[in-house]
């Protein structure tokens, strides 16, 4: 059995209404109340981004820095290991040959990254 | 038609009275710990002593959302910026709590580098003595800090608060025109104040 579009009318006419009321008490409630109450007062102390009361020292954190930075950090981490490395096997070398070898042969594995690394500058800073 | 008797059910009060006691208890403190103080402030907020009693319960790390300011500790000449910076950024209307003798009035350091009482550079309420303040101590003068936000208007805590910010713009200025560092104008400032026979530069 099919009703007549009209026959609906008023279930629309009372959602066109519900979201109407509803949307106005969320804008007077969350937009202009607190727009007319809200304590307002921005400065330039108040603006700034830090929050630990040093000035920034220049605008923006997204700035640009050298990517010499980046090499210093992968070479330091790299031979950084390689000092964790050596300590135990420096204690345990003389354990077994094998211990030895394993050790040695890490090493002159490093050692080959080092000299191309030197080769290439990536130890020079100013370049 | 008989005059209805509102008396027993209609309290009539003042603005100023109502927000007050709004204010006074609901009080959102910033720790600015720089020494042994803030040791004895931990303790003021655990259980122990439970400082959240008295509407204070939300400690806020940031200025922009707290409007009582603990100074504990020393303040030297160069943190001086800092703690004036960080008090210009909290929300109005705020206080200042200052917490043991070195804040009130550089305590027992008596030198170059110290901040002789940091009520030269912010406007300090309540003086917390003590070196340093037991819990006990430090809850008895954010009481007596209450007591004085019942007793103002808002108007008188308005003013007081713009008077600062119009130091803060002179020393903008100054900073401005001599191209000073941040700790170099304020100093400049204090000092000028001491010259001129006033404890306080704005």
């Amino acid at each position: 059995m099919t009703e007549p579009a009209h026959f609906f009318l008023p279930i629309l006419l009372l959602l066109i209404l519900a979201s109407i009321v509803g949307a106005g008490i969320l804008i007077v409630s969350g937009v202009v109340l607190p727009g007319l109450l809200k304590p307002d007062n921005p400065m330039k102390a108040k603006l700034t981004p830090y929050e630990c009361g040093a000035p920034p020292l220049q605008e923006g954190a997204r700035h640009r820095y050298s990517v010499k930075f980046y090499l210093v950090a992968m070479l330091f981490i790299l031979f950084d290991v390689e000092a964790a490395f050596l300590l135990p096997w420096a204690v345990q070398y003389k354990a077994h040959l094998w211990t030895f070898w394993a050790g040695a042969s890490f090493v002159a594995t490093l050692l080959v990254g080092f000299i191309y690394a030197w080769g290439k500058g990536a130890l020079d800073w100013e370049r | 038609m008989a005059a209805i008797n509102l008396d027993d059910s209609v309290m009539t009060t003042r603005l100023d009275a109502v927000v007050n006691w709004a204010r006074k208890n609901s009080l959102w403190p910033l720790p600015f710990g720089t020494a042994c103080c803030a040791i004895e402030f931990m303790s003021m907020m655990a259980s122990r002593y439970d400082f959240s009693r008295f509407g204070a319960e939300a400690l806020r790390f940031s200025p922009r959302q707290s409007d009582m300011l603990l100074v504990l500790g020393t303040i030297t000449n160069k943190q001086a910026p800092i703690l004036r910076q960080v008090y210009a950024q909290m929300a109005e209307p705020k206080w200042v709590v200052s917490v043991g003798v070195c804040a009130s009035s550089g305590g027992m350091y008596r030198t170059y580098a110290t901040l002789q009482g940091i009520d030269r550079v912010v406007p300090v309420d309540v003086y917390v003595p003590g070196c340093p303040p037991r819990p006990e101590t430090m809850i008895y003068g954010v009481m007596k800090l209450q007591e004085k936000i019942t007793r103002e208007t808002l108007a008188g805590r308005r003013e007081h608060i713009e008077q600062f910010y119009e130091s803060l713009a002179r020393q903008e200025e100054l900073q401005q025109a001599k191209g000073l560092s941040n700790y170099q104008v304020v100093r400049e400032m204090v000092l000028a104040a001491g010259d001129a026979g006033a404890q306080k530069i704005w």
